[in-house]
């Protein structure tokens, strides 16, 4: 924050401590203590949380305690204590004081600033009379041994280190206070060029080494002959732009890479060997094209895809990953993630309206020994906390409900856990295409910038190491869910204005900053920006950080000069800033200006036409010794309830309701389902609330199987996420997905090799399902390097690296929300059915099921309905039974011949539904089996061929299956 | 005439729509305003007989939840409110707007609050979602008197405190305690019955007059068919609980 003396002599900075009147108040103080015991400091006795506010300015003690009072303390639960800076020492009791390191943004202490002012005022004082103030948290740890135990829990679970900033006391002399105030510092906007000319391929690489530019020799070589022909060797800012825009995270170089494959062949034995001239041109998109529905609005071209909703409004989907900054800041890489994907919404045709989030994450087991991490790496307890609470904090204060969630357990994920964030949104079909026109002015809405997120683009490039928390720290960003907020509500203002759209084209500013965002709204025009113009969050940026930021919360539109006042009082209005930085305009040339000097000058054709197409090689041949799913052979009560606690099938419940997954009254089928809170296949929401018209919102994600073969992968995501809107009465020829891709190291030609089986198996099914992708994104290298005295160590590849991993995402129009089918059962005397396809590879014949079942839901036959995925038909009888409060008698001899029980009942595979049958007789239909009937009394029993194997109170399955994430977490 | 409200906005504020969705199901009709519009022109509220003040984050409940809000309303519109109220009209404040009633000292008012009661963070220390049962334990004109209610709970900090125990038995006795948390059969419990460890398990707060309330639990997200976890395996000719809230508000003035 900036400040300025005021030079009277009278400056003081007072500390206001606040603290909870009632230990049992303290929750902050409760949840840091469980942190500390998962961090084996069993010890520790408690840890008590304390708010700090510090105010600058011409104040005295009565009026900070006024202010105090009446503002940021709460006296019926709070006690303020209040000094002078300096004189609020610590006692005794070791304590760590937490602040935001100097140029991080302090939400809580803008507000606070313009609260306290406005008190001021209103007792007659001025408002300058405060000139900053800034936030923090104290806390006072109890029982531990010494101060090297104290740094342990400081940097574990109270600082984030990228970020905040911590001064231990208690032990010895305290660190000295850090300063806070950040005095403005000139840049030095010397324009720096690069000497790249004639440089050869040794050269060229350190270059990009040099300045993280996360480009391969071929790219720097093209960048190098482009320089020679303009003969001049390129600016610094000129050489970001080319690698932000050419970044794997913007433009998906290996996925659009121009593939040759030798290999096993798809679906059918035997060897094939074939060209992909654009490998996702060739699978993804091929199967939209040929597909060519109608209502698809608008596919692959904007931030999101979009589909018709009704006769009126179109529906948007994007989904995005967040995982390096995840992988090594949770809180703010998921929050960031979200919010990225909410702009991507935000951003999509004229503006959307966020109506739905989704998420899925992928971690290593919460339980996974303390002493067994890497260096760099986070204990996937604090991961998937932190993850959880970043989703949470960033959806429900922009309002936005949360409705669908998977997290999935793994090994793998350790080092390199996946952050996958959805988002969903409403726009009028009639603004869903854009167009930049040369002339606009360019206007940046929103927060300032600053130097948050830098390089998170390239540094999403490459892979994880030990040492990457610390050099990229600056890559990760805070967000301020409510200034995206006040940006949404001027978006949707400016969007629906009296006489007309005020805006000509929008899209968000996300990786790569404004250099991606303006670069791609006049790729096909030019543009002038005068980076000076851009407002900032405090003094001392380069011009060429201004351009690359990555600061969250804002927007950039192309707008009509003759719009740009209107635009201006509605972004007041809504108490945010919208600014010309620039205009659009037909030179094919993007100038870069600060000030009057030209700073960066690039041809926009090459900019994005430049890069060259990668080569890549791939192979892949079937593993002979893969090793399958570990299923127990026997099943008895014991082995049933110990698979009900395997957290991969265990209730998701704790994360959950951690979401407002009900905000803007929408909410039609819930994630959580029934009496007894089962786990909805899919959920439904009601995005126009005058209206029964509904949107079904599911996914597919199978991992593990990618061991055995991504081809069948690919086939199996889309299936579950297929099954997962079906069940719920979502319209199977109104379905639409997406696809999101993480892999591992693709400079290996079985990776991608592996990487093309799961886009051919993606398209396979999607052509055979009719079900249209409408948007993608991938993310790649994720890998973790670590030294090989750890790896050794720790029982540890040396090279940890995911499998590979393709979340398919679904959403599917339902005519009638009144229509709609949960999987909790529903009736005593109804019969339960296992439908399935007898392949499970002839997708047609898999299809010909989805369409059956679907057409059942639809005609009123079925009062529950619930996918066979994770945990077979064993859990999905159990879960049946839990979401309700009646029981089920099955026989299961029908279902397979000669397989173990365990296998029977626990395993996997695609295109398997349990329906409940309303009255009426049951099909003569192949691919019907009739189980067994629905139970008054709520008891689980199943028996095969007349022999016993379970029978188990529902009660007793529900407490197993529901505590056992919350007791892996340490709650 | 149609009973017209008003329902307030600010920053963070995002549960207006679905506010005005249901008070347009019960016969009402509403305008939607920035806080700041109020600000500027308070005496629009005599346009109004209905003021609402939604559920959200407003300012991001940086500071403490609904804080900033109420700030606004106890610096810049006191009196307004004050003669909103004492004029017959109905204040409704929903989960944030709660938070801001509470804060700004308009329930369960100073002859017993004074300060002394606050919504503070719930025991399980996280933000939860669920729906809860409410049994209206004392009139106001936001209740039907038509018996239980089930809604859904949306909060981080939801939990009645009081600095000191006779503070509660004030506001028995003098019937501030508009809904209290109970079980299916009406009868209180621990977690998650009472979903925040509220002190007597108080979900709602009303006021002297009966006509202002502060409702943690959303009622606007019960207004439709679908919106009960369980409306699969219930009646559809049932009436939405969340409806009926705002049904007798609005009867209110056609008596």
């Amino acid at each position: 924050m900036v400040s300025r003396e005021t030079g009277d002599g009278a400056v003081d900075t007072w500390r206001v401590r606040v603290v909870p009147r009632r230990g049992d108040f303290d929750v902050v103080g409760v949840e840091k203590l469980r942190d500390v015991h998962s961090l084996g400091m069993g010890h520790v006795l408690a840890v008590r949380s304390a708010k700090n506010y510090e105010l600058r300015g011409r104040l005295d003690e009565v009026i900070v305690r006024r202010l105090a009072d009446a503002l940021l303390c709460d006296v019926a639960s709070e006690r303020a204590h209040v000094a002078r800076v300096g004189e609020d020492v610590p006692g005794d009791v070791p304590t760590v004081e937490v602040f935001y390191r100097a140029g991080v943004m302090d939400p809580v202490a803008l507000t606070a600033l313009a609260s306290l002012r406005g008190l001021v005022v209103s007792w007659g004082g001025s408002a300058e009379a405060i000139e900053a103030v800034r936030t923090g948290m104290r806390f006072e740890v109890e029982g531990v041994a010494d101060r090297a135990e104290l740094e342990r829990i400081a940097r574990g679970v109270l600082v984030s280190d990228w970020v905040q900033q911590a001064t231990l006391s208690g032990f010895g002399r305290s660190q000295e206070a850090s300063r806070w105030v950040t005095e403005p510092v000139a840049a030095d906007q010397t324009v720096r060029t690069v000497a790249i000319r004639g440089v050869d391929d040794d050269g060229l690489n350190a270059i990009a080494r040099d300045g993280d530019l996360f480009l391969n020799v071929e790219e720097m070589r093209a960048i190098e002959r482009y320089y020679r022909t303009l003969e001049r060797d390129p600016t610094d800012i000129e050489l970001e732009t080319l690698a932000q825009t050419w970044s794997e995270h913007c433009v998906h170089k290996t996925l659009k890479a121009d593939v040759w494959y030798e290999g096993d062949d798809f679906g059918r034995p035997g060897q094939v060997a074939v060209r992909f001239d654009d490998l996702l041109r060739a699978t993804i998109f091929e199967a939209t094209r040929r597909l060519d529905r109608d209502w698809c609005l608008s596919v692959f071209d904007d931030n999101a895809g979009v589909i018709a909703f009704d006769d009126v409004y179109g529906v948007a989907f994007k989904v995005e990953t967040h995982n390096r900054p995840s992988a090594i800041e949770p809180y703010g890489g998921a929050a960031t993630g979200v919010a990225g994907c909410i702009r991507d919404i935000m951003g999509c045709g004229l503006g959307a309206k966020p109506v739905a989030c989704t998420d899925v994450f992928c971690v290593a087991d919460p339980r996974w020994a303390v002493d067994r991490l890497p260096t760099g790496v986070l204990h996937p307890r604090r991961v998937l906390r932190g993850v959880v609470q970043g989703v949470r904090d960033y959806g429900n204060r922009m309002g936005i409900p949360t409705v669908n969630v998977a997290v999935l357990f793994e090994k793998r994920y350790l080092t390199n856990p996946l952050v996958f964030c959805g988002c969903l949104g409403l726009l009028p079909r009639d603004m869903v295409s854009k167009e930049t026109r040369a002339g606009d002015c360019i206007v940046v809405l929103g927060g300032r910038t600053g130097r948050d997120g830098i390089h998170g683009a390239t540094f999403s490039s490459g892979g994880l190491t030990d040492r990457h928390a610390e050099d990229f720290a600056h890559a990760v960003q805070i967000g301020h869910p409510i200034e995206q907020k006040r940006v949404l509500e001027a978006v949707l203002r400016a969007r629906d204005a009296e006489g007309g759209c005020l805006f000509s084209a929008i899209t968000d500013c996300g990786a790569g900053g404004l250099s991606s965002a303006v670069g791609e709204m006049g790729a096909r025009l030019g543009a002038t920006v005068w980076l000076d113009k851009v407002r900032l969050k405090y003094e001392g940026l380069r011009y060429d950080e201004i351009w690359i930021s990555e600061a969250q919360e804002r927007m950039v539109l192309s707008v009509p000069p003759g719009n740009v006042d209107r635009l201006r009082e509605i972004a007041t209005a809504e108490e945010t800033e919208a600014t010309v930085i620039g205009r659009f305009e037909e030179t094919g040339q993007l100038r870069l200006m600060y000030g009057d000097r030209l700073v960066g000058e690039l041809d926009v054709a090459f900019l994005h036409d430049g890069l060259p197409r990668k080569k890549l090689k791939a192979t892949w041949s079937r593993a002979a010794d893969v090793r399958g799913e570990m299923l127990p052979d026997g099943v008895d009560n014991k082995v049933f309830l110990h698979k009900l606690h395997e957290l991969n099938i265990a209730s998701k419940g704790w994360v959950i309701r951690q979401y407002d997954h009900e905000v803007q009254g929408g909410s039609a089928v819930k994630p959580l389902v029934g009496p007894g809170a089962g786990p909805s296949d899919a959920a439904v929401i009601r995005p126009v609330l005058t209206s029964d018209r509904g949107l079904a919102i599911g996914c597919g994600i199978c991992p593990t199987v990618s061991d055995r073969d991504p081809y069948e992968m690919a086939i199996w995501a889309v299936d579950e996420a297929v099954r997962n809107v079906v069940c719920v009465g979502g319209d199977l020829s109104r379905t639409a997905i997406l696809d999101n891709f993480c892999w591992g190291d693709v400079t290996r030609e079985e990776s991608v090799g592996a990487l093309v089986r799961a886009c051919v198996g993606a398209r396979d099914a999607a052509i055979a399902y009719g079900t249209p992708f409408v948007s993608g994104k991938d993310s790649l290298s994720n890998q973790f390097a670590m030294s090989e005295e750890e790896a050794e160590r720790f029982d540890l590849p040396r090279n940890m690296e995911i499998p590979g991993t393709l979340l398919i995402s679904s959403m599917s129009v339902v005519a009638d929300v009144k229509r709609c089918v949960t999987m909790d059962l529903k009736r005593a005397g109804a019969r339960l059915v296992h439908v399935r396809s007898a392949s499970q590879t002839d997708l047609d014949e898999m299809y010909g099921v989805h369409r059956k079942v679907a057409d059942w839901i639809a005609g009123g036959r079925v009062l529950s309905a619930h996918d066979v995925s994770d945990g077979g038909i064993g859990v999905a009888m159990a879960e049946m039974c839990i979401a309700s409060d009646l029981g089920l008698t099955v026989d299961v001899a029908g279902v397979g011949d000669g397989l173990d029980d365990g296998v029977l009942l626990f395993g996997e595979r695609p295109c398997a539904y349990l329906l409940e049958w309303a009255d009426g007789d049951v099909p003569d239909d192949p691919l019907i089996s009739v189980l067994g009937t629905v139970e008054q009394e709520a008891r689980l029993t199943i028996d095969r061929g007349g022999r016993r194997v379970v029978s188990l109170a529902v009660e007793d399955m529900r407490t197993v299956w529901s505590l056992a994430l919350e007791r892996a977490m340490g709650v | 005439m149609a009973c017209r409200v008003l329902i307030l906005r600010a920053a963070g504020t995002n549960g207006e729509h679905e506010a005005e969705h249901a008070w347009t199901l019960a016969g009402a009709t509403c305008e939607i305003e920035h806080v700041r519009v109020l600000r500027e022109r308070p005496a629009m509220l005599s346009g109004f007989q209905i003021l609402t003040i939604p559920g959200g984050f407003s300012y991001g409940d940086d500071i403490a939840a609904g804080a900033v809000f109420a700030q606004d309303l106890t610096l810049f519109l006191a009196d307004a409110v004050r003669g909103f109220v004492d004029g017959g009209g109905l204040v409704l404040g929903i989960c944030n707007g709660f938070q801001v009633l509470m804060r700004a000292g308009l329930v369960p008012g100073v002859d017993v609050g004074g300060g002394a009661v606050t919504l503070t963070q719930n025991t399980s220390g996280h933000f939860e979602d669920r729906w809860v049962h409410l049994l209206p334990t004392s009139g106001c004109a936001f209740s039907d008197g038509d018996g239980m209610l089930c809604l859904p709970v949306a909060h981080a900090e939801g939990r009645l405190v009081v600095r000191d125990r006779d503070v509660v038995g004030a506001m028995e006795e003098r019937g501030r305690i508009a809904f209290r948390y109970v079980d299916a059969e009406g009868e209180p419990g621990g977690y998650p019955i009472n979903p925040n460890g509220s002190v007597r398990d108080v979900a709602g707060l009303t006021d002297a007059t009966g006509r202002v309330l502060g409702l943690m639990p959303h009622p606007e997200r019960n207004v439709h068919l679908t919106h009960h976890p369980g409306w699969t395996r219930l009646s559809r000719a049932r009436r939405p609980d969340g409806l009926r809230i705002f049904s007798a508000a609005v009867a209110h003035f056609k008596q």
